[in-house]
């Protein structure tokens, strides 16, 4: 069993463990494997081992360290870092050094994490199997002719090939939890407005939120409790303390009521079925009351989102024009000069996306479009709202299927976007959700079930999910 | 006379005029920099002049990854704003405005779309006419381009230089009623609009600099029928322009009609030096700013007590001021009524109620203030640093006790304005001590008996020997006399001789 990152803090702490031998030892497999693997944009070894000298001196004069002191994290490729390229996958923001840091890394380098590099996307977050990178796919290390899923797929991959110990990624519509299962690994999308979002680059700001990837349920619950609380650079930034979540005992269910929403279960492959029943049956097992229900709105969610998210996406990566930073393709006159740095700089799925949303924000079709999936979305909060007075929990898988081939959907969006009809409502509603690797399916490959909550009700959330971790099979 | 006619003559007909049986239609969008210290998302500095693009930050550059944070300030501001003129101040939302130019960092612009902060108002102008205000609302600036090399214009530069000091700086849009019926009546909006937004401290009013910014909506139609066809006017920096542009246009829309053309919707720019409007874009090239609501922002709800502490706190206005200073005076008639929009217009009133309060004649006060102060105002507002109040009320009571005449009063006024002394020490070191009314009959007196063969002219009738005699009586009594009053004593002497024996 691999160390949690209590265990290492511990182990650097007391001298026990040496940081800089521990984040050789992951440079080292980052060496023999990120060339089939491809998890990282950029892996900052030399900013990794400094770091890791600096603690280690630390340690030796007795001074004080951080809660993930000596930890090696791997960071998608659209938190901003200092000095380091942060290029969101994409040819526009190739050569980009964003002067400041998002908080989020702030909050992890201020507990001496360290940073080992910037991991692979799908470019602006926009796919669901990181093959729309600039930079090339992310494979599965699980199967390397497999998906990592996406769009945090690099994340996913680096925490499953022990490149890093955890890693931050960011949720849209289900780009941490997704990957997470496709990889056999945790992944927690945090209550919107949790997190700050401030040095995140947007893709859709009313749906975004960054949060942790990790071996264990206990790992990203630490991270989030790191990461989490007020930002006063972010305006969404919910006024709420960052929640409690670590050491919480999870030995019993006793007392939780959980439901099993029908309409994300139905459409599930039959092996990714049978682990959510497995799943289901371990709660109760646990003391929990488990029971189906239904919640119809769900299924106007994927609908929904795809008005919504590129819509605002398609305003969020307007400043991509070649007059302040990144690409430039230059031409006679500067709407020429827009048009051909976005055409040459982008891929074809954000342009697919951009396009999307610009129609959907059309004078006279906002109403049909924009307006419709806005009252879609208050519709669903209120059916989760109504769940929830029923419910503490509720489940479903992560995905309908286990991680596909490469190649495989990148020329059908459709079918790509079907691969996260099971996590995007959860980003709707603003609510979090975890997934917890539970099992395998077809082939092999990891299936993730998915733990829902209401809002700011993570802590019920990792309970029920450590129950799982302790269960799978 | 052309037709455009005189100014008088637009005076005469007040506000609206007629051109050929239609009647000009104008609605103004005012845009506002205000006031505040820092950006309206950002902590950067809002200031005018700086070095290029030193006032910026992630923020304001629309760096990736970086997020809006409102500026209470600003808010507190528009909502002095919207309390000034008369609206309804509401809970309102941001929207994003998207549209692509190299000045926007963002390539959206953050502004108040459906759900503005302000509603509903109206501004009375000092003439009498009320215009409605449909909207006052909050908004960021966009950074400023320099097109360089080749013509200098956009289309045939070489290269682009934008600054990005102005980009974020928060701005609120005023926007009128189309209530406006004339050029003039669009200059008395503007300025009326100006001086509110400087009595409550939103705006420095300086038109030159672009911190106060107008468009003009001009239409044409014949009185009662619905409104034509609308143009919009810009790049009007300064009443002036904007004044001529609305009768230009005006005229230029009722030949088109005239002629049996018709007015095309558009965007016009106004060229100062050529003195006409041109076309900026055509309503075909309209953009479509794909509006939504900004998810970066929550919304803003100002609370009842942050009202209510504003509400209390507002300076008093240009209409309330000129009110109370009519009052104070106790004046009447067009003529008082301008003295008095000049004297609050330069900020001098508070000098006229000193003096009304320490007992001087109102009518003297505001005469002194709108024409002597506001004069030395024009050249140098710094000049009435110096000037205490207590001490333009004792010259005014000077004056008016006849211890000074007006030619000395104006002496020692523009002294006052320099120095800051009182006015006594000033009168006794220039030796304008009183002239006693007997001492000024002995005066004329002797000046009528050293001159007796011009005294015999004037007796004959020959008018502009009064002149004469007036010289001389000056002359004796070292500048003291006063004019009117040595007249005065001429027609009297005159009237005694001719009725002696
Ligand atoms: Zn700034």
């Amino acid at each position: 069993m691999a160390k949690t990152i209590e265990a290492i803090v511990a182990g650097v702490r007391s001298g026990e463990i040496d940081p800089v031998a521990l984040v050789d030892q992951h440079l080292k497999l980052i060496e023999e494997n990120e060339p089939s693997t491809n998890a990282f944009i950029t892996v900052l070894a030399d900013h990794a081992r400094q770091k890791a000298g600096e603690i280690a001196s630390r340690v030796a004069a007795g001074d004080p360290v951080g809660r993930l002191a000596g930890v090696p994290v791997a960071v998608k490729d659209n938190l901003c870092l200092r000095g380091a390229p942060t290029t969101c996958a994409s040819r526009i923001l190739e050569h980009w050094h964003p002067p400041y840091d998002a908080t989020v890394l702030s909050r992890l380098l201020a507990e001496d994490a360290i940073i080992v590099g910037k991991t692979n996307m799908d470019e602006f977050a926009m796919g669901s199997s990181t093959e729309h990178s600039a930079r090339g796919p992310t494979h599965n290390p699980r199967d390397m002719t497999r998906v990592p899923g996406g769009s945090s797929g690099g994340s996913a991959a680096a925490v499953a090939a022990r490149f890093a110990q955890a890693a931050l990624g960011s949720d849209t519509g289900g780009s941490i939890r997704q990957p997470a299962a496709f990889c056999g690994v945790v992944g927690l999308k945090p209550t919107y407005g949790l997190v700050s979002r401030y040095g995140l680059v947007a893709f859709a700001s009313s749906l975004d939120q960054v949060g942790p990837l990790a071996g264990s349920v206990a790992d990203a619950a630490l991270l989030l409790e790191i990461i989490a609380g007020h930002d006063h650079m972010d305006s969404t930034s919910l006024d709420a303390p960052a929640p409690r979540l670590a050491g919480q005992a999870a030995d019993s269910a006793e007392g939780l009521s959980i439901g099993i929403v029908r309409e994300l279960s139905d459409g599930a492959d039959p092996e990714v079925k049978r682990r959510l029943d497995e799943a289901a049956e371990s709660l109760e097992r646990a003391g929990a009351r488990v029971e189906s229900c239904s919640i119809p709105e769900v299924s106007y969610a994927l609908p929904a989102y795809y008005l919504l998210a590129p819509a605002e996406a398609s305003s969020n990566l307007a400043r991509y024009d070649g007059v302040r930073y990144g690409l430039r393709v230059n031409a006679a006159d500067t709407p020429t000069m827009n048009a051909r740095t976005r055409s040459v700089g982008f891929g074809a799925e954000v342009k697919r996306r951009i396009m999307l949303g610009t129609y959907a924000l059309r004078a006279g079709y906002y109403d049909a479009y924009y307006g419709q999936a806005q009252r879609v979305r208050t519709l669903l909060i209120r059916a989760f709202d109504a769940a929830y007075e029923r419910y503490d929990a509720l489940l479903s898988p992560t995905a309908p299927t286990t991680a596909f081939r490469l190649k495989e959907r990148v020329e059908d969006p459709i079918a790509m976007y079907l691969s996260d009809v099971c996590t995007i409502p959860s980003n709707l509603a603003g609510h979090p959700a975890i997934s917890v690797p539970f099992g395998t399916g077809e082939a092999g490959m990891p299936v993730g079930v998915q733990v829902m909550a209401p809002a700011l009700a993570e802590a019920v959330m990792v309970r029920v999910a450590t129950i799982l971790e302790q269960a799978a099979p | 006379m052309s037709a455009y006619g005189s100014e008088r003559q637009r005076r005469r007909e007040g506000g609206a005029r007629d051109y050929e049986g239609f009647e000009c239609v104008v609605g103004l969008e005012v845009h506002c920099e205000l006031l505040t210290a820092t950006k309206l998302f950002c902590g950067c500095k809002n200031a005018f002049g700086d070095e290029p693009n030193t006032n910026t930050c992630p923020v304001c550059l629309g760096l990736p990854g970086s997020l809006p944070v409102l500026n209470g300030h600003a808010v507190e501001l528009a909502m002095r704003i919207g309390l000034a003129l008369n609206c309804t101040v509401q809970p309102s939302i941001f929207h994003r405005k998207n549209y692509f130019y190299p000045d926007m960092p963002k390539d959206y612009q953050i502004s108040q779309y459906d759900i503005p902060i302000n509603t509903d108002g109206y501004l009375d102008l000092p003439s009498g006419a009320r215009v409605g205000i449909v909207r006052a609302h909050i908004e960021e600036d966009t950074g400023k381009t320099t097109h360089s090399g080749g013509g200098g214009r956009i289309h045939d530069a070489m290269y682009s230089l934008v600054d990005y000091n102005r980009a974020g700086v928060p701005l609120v849009e005023i926007v009128s009623e189309p209530d406006i019926r004339s050029g003039e009546q669009a200059r008395e909006y503007v300025s009326e609009l100006r001086a509110v937004l400087v009595a409550v401290g939103a705006s420095d009013g300086r038109m030159e600099e672009g911190s106060l910014r107008v468009d003009a909506n001009v239409s044409v139609r014949r009185p009662g029928e619905p409104f034509g066809t609308r143009c919009e006017i810009k790049n009007l920096n300064s009443l002036r322009s904007l004044g001529r542009a609305v009768d230009y246009e005006t005229r230029r829309q009722v030949d088109l009609l005239v002629s049996g053309g018709a007015v095309a919707q558009e965007t016009r720019h106004w060229d100062e030096q050529a003195g006409h409007t041109v076309v900026m874009r055509s309503k075909e090239e309209a953009e479509d700013y794909r509006y939504f609501p900004e998810p970066d922002l929550v919304p803003l709800a100002p609370d009842a007590a942050w009202q209510e502490r504003i509400s209390r706190a507002m300076a008093p206005l240009p209409a309330g001021r000129r009110r109370a200073l009519l009052d104070s005076v106790g004046a009447e008639g067009p003529a008082m009524v301008e003295r008095v929009a000049t004297v609050v217009a330069q900020d001098l009133d508070g000098y006229v109620m000193a003096a009304v309060d320490a007992g001087a004649p109102g009518a003297l006060a505001l005469s002194r203030a709108a024409n002597e102060l506001a004069a030395a105002c024009a050249e140098d507002a710094s000049l009435l640093d110096a000037l205490e109040p207590g001490h333009f009320a004792s010259l005014v009571a000077m004056e008016a006790r006849g211890d000074l005449t007006a030619t000395q009063a104006k002496a020692v006024l523009a002294e006052m304005l320099t120095s800051g002394e009182p006015p006594e020490a000033i009168a006794s070191r220039k030796g304008f001590e009183a002239l006693d009314p007997g001492s000024l009959r002995r005066a004329v007196e002797e000046v009528v008996a050293a001159n007796s063969a011009e005294w015999e002219r004037y007796k004959e009738g020959e008018a502009k020997m009064a002149q004469f005699f007036v010289g001389q009586v000056m002359k004796a009594t070292r500048q003291k006399a006063d004019g009117k009053a040595v007249m005065a004593l001429l027609a009297d002497l005159l009237r005694g001789s001719a009725g002696a024996p």
